[in-house]
C-alpha cells in the first residue's frame, strides 16, 4: 500500500502574513518562572555534563535518546519485578503499557521483599513498620476500634465459611438423595 | 549507615545500608543533620507512584555537612553546612539555563516529564534519599547552598522545599493587588502558600481543609480565613457566595493526589489507583475560580490520566499553571525573607523525631496524629 503519512514541511515564518506582530513576551504564562532564552529551538545541543559510569542496570524512557548524564543507582531491576519493569520501558510515558506494568512490578516487588527478608532470616515486623506504636500512643481508641472491627469481621468470615462448608457438605449429602428419587 | 527502607505500601523501617559513594565527578556525600517527611512522600508511602521499588530510601528535604567531594566540585568544601534543594539539577541543560531547575533534562533517565528528585522513586530518577545518615548529592556545585551564618537549622531545612513551593504556588497565581486567593490544603505547603499570597499583594486569603488543628494553625500563622470543607456543604457554592458570586481571582491546589472530599475521586484515585490520584481539590479549584482566573497547581499527581472538569477550563477561559518548585531560582529571595523575619518557616515544625523511629514518624504525619504539621527526622550524629 502507498504510504499515506502526512508530510510536515517546515514553514518559513517570514512568509506568514502577520507572524509575530502581536507577540508579547510578558504574556508568557510561565513568566516570570523562567528566563526565556528559547534554547530549546536549538534542540538537544548543550554541552552535556560528564557521563556517570556504572555497572548497574539503568532503564531509560523511550522519550529520550540516552540515559541522563547523572542518575540514581538505588535498587536496580531484579527478579520477576525487574523483568516486568524492563518490559514496561518498551512503552512511552504516554502509554498505559508503561505505567500499569510498573504498578504491577511494584506489588510483585513487595512479595519479593518478603522473600528477601526471609532468606536473610529476618521476619519483618509489619506492625512496627506500619507505625502502630505511634497509633497506640496517639490514636488508641481508633486503633482498638479498628482491631476489634477487624477481629469481628474475621470471626464472622470464619463462621460464614464454616457454615458455608457445612452447607455444601449438607448439599452433597442431599443431592444423591434427590438423585435417587 | 542507618537509612529508611521502603518495604511496600504503608510499610517503612530503619535498616543498615551501605554508605553512599561518589559516582560522578560532580557528586558530594553529605552527612545528614535534618531530613523532613513531606506530603510528597505520602504518595510514595501509599504506593501510588509507579516504579517505587522496595528497598529504596526516601527523603528530599535535607540539610547536612559535606563529608566528601568529587574531583569536579568547585563551590563547596569539606565541612560546609549545606541545605540541599529537593530538585537534582545539572545547571547546563536548556531547562536549567532558563532557571527551570525542577525540570532538568540530565538528572532523570526514567521519565522525561519530571527532573530528578532525591528519594522519589525511579520515576523521579532512582536516587536514594536523605532519610538516612548519609546521602549522595549529585551536581553538588548547582543545588546545595551553604547555610548562611546564624540561620536556624530548622529554617534551613524548610528552605529545601516547603518555603519555595509555597512561595512559587503564590507566584504562579499571578496574584494582583487586592486579589482573593483561595488555597486548598492546610498542610505545610498550603500554609506557606497562604502566607506568601500576602507577599504578592493578595487582598483576601482563604484556606480550605478538613483537619481542624491545621486550619486553626494557618488561621493564626498566615493569617487568613480558614474553613473546614466538611462544614461548608458545597465548597464551590460557598466560595462563589463569599466572593459576591464572582469566584476567587486565584485558586491554589496544595493538596494533590491524596485529596479527600469526593467519593468518586477517592475511589478511583486513591483506592483503585485508576487515575493519577484523587483530584478533588483541583476540581474545586477549577470550579471556584473566577472566569479568566488562574489556577496554580503544586499538589503532586501521578503520571497517568486524572479526571478534572477540563471543559470548564475552556469555557471559563482559565490559565492553569503548575510545576515542581524551582528551589534554586527562589533561594536568594527566600533566604532574605527568612533573615529579615518576613517568613518564619520553622514554626511549622511540630515534631523532631529520631531517624530510628521513622516508621512511627510516617504514621504520625500520614494519619495526622498528635496535631502534626511538619515532622523532621534527626539522625543520631546530629542529636546532642
Ligand atoms: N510542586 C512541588 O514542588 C511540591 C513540593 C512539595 C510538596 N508538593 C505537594 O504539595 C501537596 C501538599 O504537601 P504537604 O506537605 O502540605 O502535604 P500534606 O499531606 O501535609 O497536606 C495536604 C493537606 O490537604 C488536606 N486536604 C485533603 N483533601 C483536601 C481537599 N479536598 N481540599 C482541601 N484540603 C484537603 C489534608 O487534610 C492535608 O492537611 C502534596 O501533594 C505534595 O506532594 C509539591
Ligand atoms: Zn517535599
Ligand atoms: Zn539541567
Amino acid at each position: 500500500m502507498e504510504n499515506t503519512a502526512i508530510e510536515n514541511t517546515v514553514q518559513d515564518t517570514s512568509q506568514i502574513k502577520g507572524w509575530g506582530v502581536d507577540s508579547d513576551t510578558e504574556n508568557d504564562p510561565t513568566y516570570p518562572m523562567k528566563h526565556r532564552n528559547n534554547g530549546e529551538h536549538a534542540g538537544y545541543s548543550w554541552e552535556r555534563p560528564p557521563q556517570q559510569q556504572t555497572d548497574v542496570e539503568i532503564l531509560h524512557s523511550n522519550e529520550r535518546p540516552n540515559v541522563s548524564a547523572v542518575f540514581g543507582t538505588s535498587t536496580p531491576p531484579a527478579g520477576l519485578s525487574g523483568m516486568i519493569r524492563r518490559y514496561a520501558f518498551k512503552y512511552s510515558e504516554s502509554s498505559y503499557g508503561h505505567w500499569l506494568p510498573l504498578m504491577l512490578a511494584d506489588r510483585v516487588g513487595v512479595v519479593e521483599g518478603y522473600l528477601e527478608d526471609f532468606s536473610r532470616g529476618h521476619v519483618p515486623n509489619v506492625f512496627a513498620e506500619r507505625g502502630w506504636k505511634a497509633e497506640w500512643k496517639h490514636n488508641r481508641t481508633s486503633l482498638v476500634k479498628r482491631v476489634l472491627v477487624g477481629a469481628v469481621v474475621a470471626t464472622a468470615a470464619v463462621a460464614y465459611l464454616r457454615s458455608g462448608s457445612d452447607d455444601s457438605s449438607a448439599k452433597k449429602e442431599r443431592r444423591p438423595r434427590r438423585a435417587r428419587r | 549507615m542507618l537509612a529508611m527502607n521502603f518495604r511496600g505500601p504503608l510499610r517503612v523501617r530503619i535498616d543498615h545500608k551501605p554508605m553512599p559513594e561518589i559516582q560522578h565527578p560532580q557528586d558530594a556525600i553529605v552527612r545528614v543533620t535534618r531530613s523532613c517527611i513531606c506530603g510528597s512522600d505520602l504518595h510514595l508511602y501509599n504506593g501510588s507512584v509507579p516504579d517505587t521499588r522496595v528497598g529504596m530510601t526516601f527523603g528530599h528535604e535535607v540539610t547536612g555537612v559535606v563529608e566528601e567531594l568529587g574531583a569536579g566540585v568547585g563551590n563547596l568544601k569539606i565541612g560546609d553546612q549545606v541545605l540541599v534543594p529537593f530538585n537534582i539539577a545539572c545547571g547546563k541543560c536548556v531547562f536549567c539555563q532558563q532557571e527551570l531547575y525542577g525540570n532538568c533534562h540530565e538528572s532523570n533517565s526514567q521519565a522525561t516529564a519530571v527532573g530528578g528528585i532525591f528519594g522519589y522513586s525511579h520515576t523521579g530518577g532512582g536516587y536514594d534519599g536523605g532519610q538516612a545518615e548519609y546521602v549522595r548529592v549529585p551536581y553538588a556545585d548547582v543545588g546545595p547552598t551553604v547555610i548562611p551564618e546564624g540561620m536556624d537549622p530548622d529554617d534551613a531545612v524548610m528552605l529545601t522545599d516547603v518555603v519555595p513551593t509555597g512561595y512559587q504556588a503564590a507566584e504562579m497565581g499571578g496574584i494582583q493587588p487586592g486579589d482573593t486567593v483561595v488555597v486548598f490544603g492546610a498542610g505545610p505547603v498550603g500554609i506557606m502558600a497562604a502566607r506568601c499570597a500576602w507577599l504578592f499583594g493578595a487582598g483576601r486569603v482563604i484556606v480550605i481543609d478538613h483537619v481542624d488543628y491545621r486550619l486553626e494553625f494557618v488561621k493564626n500563622y498566615a493569617p487568613c480565613e480558614a474553613y473546614n470543607f466538611k462544614s461548608l456543604g458545597d465548597v464551590v457554592v460557598f466560595l462563589k457566595r463569599t466572593t459576591d458570586w464572582m469566584g476567587a481571582d486565584v485558586c491554589i491546589d496544595a493538596v494533590g493526589a491524596e485529596a479527600a472530599g469526593r467519593v468518586m475521586q477517592t475511589i478511583l484515585g486513591r483506592k483503585l489507583l485508576m487515575q493519577g490520584g484523587s483530584a478533588t481539590a483541583l476540581h474545586w479549584a477549577i470550579n471556584s475560580v473566577k472566569k479568566g482566573g488562574i489556577v496554580s497547581i503544586v499538589g503532586v499527581y501521578g503520571p497517568i490520566d486524572t479526571l478534572v472538569p477540563i471543559g470548564n477550563v475552556v469555557n471559563k477561559g482559565l490559565t492553569l499553571r503548575g510545576n515542581q518548585a524551582s528551589v534554586k531560582r527562589l533561594l536568594p529571595r527566600l533566604i532574605e525573607h527568612v533573615q529579615n523575619g518576613i517568613l518564619d518557616p520553622k514554626a511549622l515544625i511540630t515534631h523532631r523525631i529520631p531517624l530510628e523511629e521513622v516508621s512511627d514518624a510516617y504514621r504520625i504525619f500520614s494519619a495526622k496524629l498528635d496535631n502534626c504539621i511538619k515532622p523532621v527526622l534527626i539522625p543520631p550524629s546530629a542529636r546532642s
